[in-house]
């Protein structure tokens, strides 16, 4: 039985010229121990699916329909004192912004203490202690910092701080939000590497959320690739990246530039991201799209198997 | 020691020079310092004299080619984007000189620095704040021409604006002339920046991660367009990014920094695919590869850029370096050439 398996969740906005289509018919599963990665650009709606699961939806946002199950049992009608119970302990995240993610005047041990005192009633003092130092120990910090200031840690010491923090109520699941952006590549490496080593020690699930998809090709066996609040290509990640068959994932990995390989000109998917409070009918790729049919205006396309674990929402297939 | 290792830097970097030939250089940095000088409080002073520097650029020489992309890479902190301000002189260097076109410019004055102006423009990083949100994009990009009064008349500047709008590929010009930098996506505003840029017709520009704030999918439109535009005026790009695999792609020779000091400079493939210095080499090896089969970074170095108030002594990379030994933490590396166009500064290589 899979951790996670999310069905048809569609979360909108609320403004005041109408819903703001952020996330459309999303459904994925993410088995024990696996990482699926969600690429997509910004304004895709892949950090609304993350903080969907969650329910801490900014002001407006809706879940209109859908379905969350978590370890057998839906998230979506669930009140708010029954989240908190699947928060932290269930599913935790990481959010984006390693440098401003910490209280600046508090420690960062005592902000890690909170969250362990929270989320289990009656530990004493000297147990969230020990707790704290292994925690940090676990993400590479001497535990003797937990009495330092967030200002006194270096860029990628909060960003691995803020993963121990994340781990403090032993999660079953990881939710990562561009973990590693606005950071340099030799600690984004260095994080990339730390959250692989946390999930083979702790059999952790995780979701990636990216818009770089060499960060997610690093980390994940499955991804889902966003565009315009919908799931286009779902899948083994080595299927995706070897074969995309989606004409927007094509021309998402032909604009990355790759170190390896000779050097070329880089290309571009002509246009931009649709406005999500009038997204185009049917397929919402079509207007951008190189090998746009009459069927693309008028057909919405399904997630459909392709071949063995690849999924896409194509009408070419 | 250190004399001689200095002399030594200087010379191999005047050889680089000469070996290259005079007439097509547009841009040539000697041996160029910023230091910013750190405030401290009245009582630290008392308790010690002395002054501490923040040293952005530390040292560095290099030249740019007419027509030519250069690229700094570096990680935050290198230095890259100071640099990149010097060469403009919008900050005065600590020491070192800086030649354009020929000319020595390091001490002119802002009145003399005037007209050579029109010849230097920078495109910024970020085009949600580099843009007025006062000003309609007719005015932001006629800015310039007004500045140095390049044009004769009204409708003069008005067809220079439309020329350069369609030039970025923003057409009909008419539709954007009146709008407001709000009303445009990222890639637009972004357009607008290089229009600004190029409606001068320079003959240098920096362009300091122009892409990074932008998406994915429209970043290569960026990126094509302002080689296009550096193909047909022949203006020499110096092109400043956190990013070598980008740098790879559109630069044709790139310098690395690190704390202020060039590691490695060579063609854009040679220090791409044949990487001298360790820390190119770490650098590269960082950088993730969209190919989920692909080995993935096993090794990666430990620890993050030091602070460059108090930079290592030595070779300023020998606090991470994996083959650091005794005489990198005593002795300044030379930048020495050790293929053909290949320079690095590393005791592996002496």
């Amino acid at each position: 039985m899979p951790v996670l398996e999310v069905q048809e969740l569609t979360t909108h906005y609320r403004i005041l010229r109408g819903w703001v289509r952020a996330t459309d018919n999303v459904s994925f599963k993410v088995e024990q121990g696996e990482a699926l990665g969600i690429a997509g650009e910004s304004g895709s709606g892949k950090t609304t699916v993350a903080l969907s699961l969650l329910k801490i939806l900014p002001a407006g946002g809706v879940i209109r329909k859908g379905k969350i199950i978590f370890n057998g049992q839906d998230l979506v009608p669930l009140s708010e004192n029954q989240m908190r119970e699947v928060r932290w302990k269930g599913i935790s995240i990481v959010f984006q912004g390693a440098m401003n993610a910490f209280n600046p005047v508090i420690k960062v041990g005592d902000q890690i203490a909170e969250a362990i005192k929270v989320h289990e009633a009656g530990v004493t003092n000297s147990e969230v202690r020990e707790r704290i130092a292994k925690l940090l120990e676990t993400v590479g910090i001497e535990p003797s910092r937990a009495d330092n200031y967030p200002h006194e840690f270096s860029g990628g010491m909060r960003q691995r701080a803020l993963i121990a923090m994340a781990l403090a109520a032993n999660p079953t699941m990881l939710i990562g939000d561009e973990p590693g952006t606005a950071l340099d590549v030799i600690v984004q490496a260095q994080t990339l590497k730390l959250l692989r080593d946390l999930k083979e020690r702790l059999g952790l699930s995780m979701i990636m959320i990216s818009h770089d998809l060499s960060i997610i090709a690093e980390t994940c066996e499955k991804v889902a690739i966003m565009y315009a609040g919908k799931i286009v290509e779902y899948g083994d990640a080595v299927a995706i990246f070897k074969n995309p068959q989606h004409p927007y994932t094509q021309g998402l990995i032909k604009a990355f530039p790759s170190i390896k390989g000779e050097k070329v000109r880089l290309s571009s998917i002509p246009g931009q991201p649709p406005d999500l409070l009038h997204p185009p009918s049917a397929c919402r790729f079509h207007p951008r799209c190189p090998y746009v049919m009459d069927i693309c205006k008028k057909e919405e396309p399904l997630l459909e198997e392709h071949e063995k674990g690849h999924n896409v929402a194509c009408h070419l297939y | 020691m250190m004399e001689t290792s200095k002399s030594e830097l200087e010379d191999s970097g005047r050889a680089q020079i000469d070996s290259e030939g005079g007439g097509d250089r547009v841009l040539r940095v000697d041996d160029i310092r910023k230091w910013y000088p750190l405030k401290r409080g009245f009582f630290e002073t008392l308790v010690s004299r002395t002054p501490l520097n923040v040293k952005a650029v530390d040292g560095v020489s290099f030249d740019l080619k007419k027509g030519e992309i250069f690229a700094l890479a570096g990680e935050s902190g290198s230095g890259k984007t100071t640099l990149g301000k010097l060469v403009l002189r919008l900050v005065a260097p600590s020491s070192g000189s800086i030649f354009f076109q020929g000319r020595d410019i390091t001490k002119l004055s802002d009145k003399q620095m005037k007209p050579l102006r029109r010849l230097m423009q920078i495109v910024f990083q970020d085009p949600f704040e580099s843009l007025n949100p006062r000003m309609i994009i007719k005015e932001i990009v006629a800015e310039p021409l007004r500045v140095q009064r390049m044009t004769k008349s009204e409708a003069e500047l008005e067809e220079r604006v439309k020329d350069i709008l369609t030039k970025v590929e923003l057409v009909p010009p008419e539709e954007f002339l009146f709008r407001f930098p709000h009303e445009l996506s990222g890639g637009q505003r972004q357009r607008v920046a290089v229009a600004r840029a190029f409606v001068l017709n320079p003959v240098f520009v920096v362009a300091d991660e122009p892409v990074s704030m932008l998406d994915v999918s429209i970043r290569a439109e960026i990126i094509n367009l302002m080689m296009d535009l550096v193909k047909k005026s022949s203006a020499s790009i110096l092109f400043i990014s956190h990013d070598i695999a980008l740098a790879k792609h559109i630069a044709d020779r790139v310098a690395v920094l690190y704390l202020g000091k060039i590691m490695e400079i060579g063609s854009s493939t040679d220090v791409v695919d044949n990487p001298l210095h360790p820390y190119t080499q770490a650098l590269i090896s960082a950088v993730p590869v969209p190919d989920p089969e692909s080995k993935r970074t096993k090794d990666v170095i430990s620890g993050e850029i030091p602070s460059p108030v108090d930079p290592p002594s030595g070779c300023r990379f020998h606090t991470r370096c994996p083959y650091a030994h005794e005489r990198c933490v005593n002795e300044e590396p030379a930048v020495i050439e050790v293929e053909k166009d290949h320079f690095t500064a590393c005791h592996l290589y002496t």
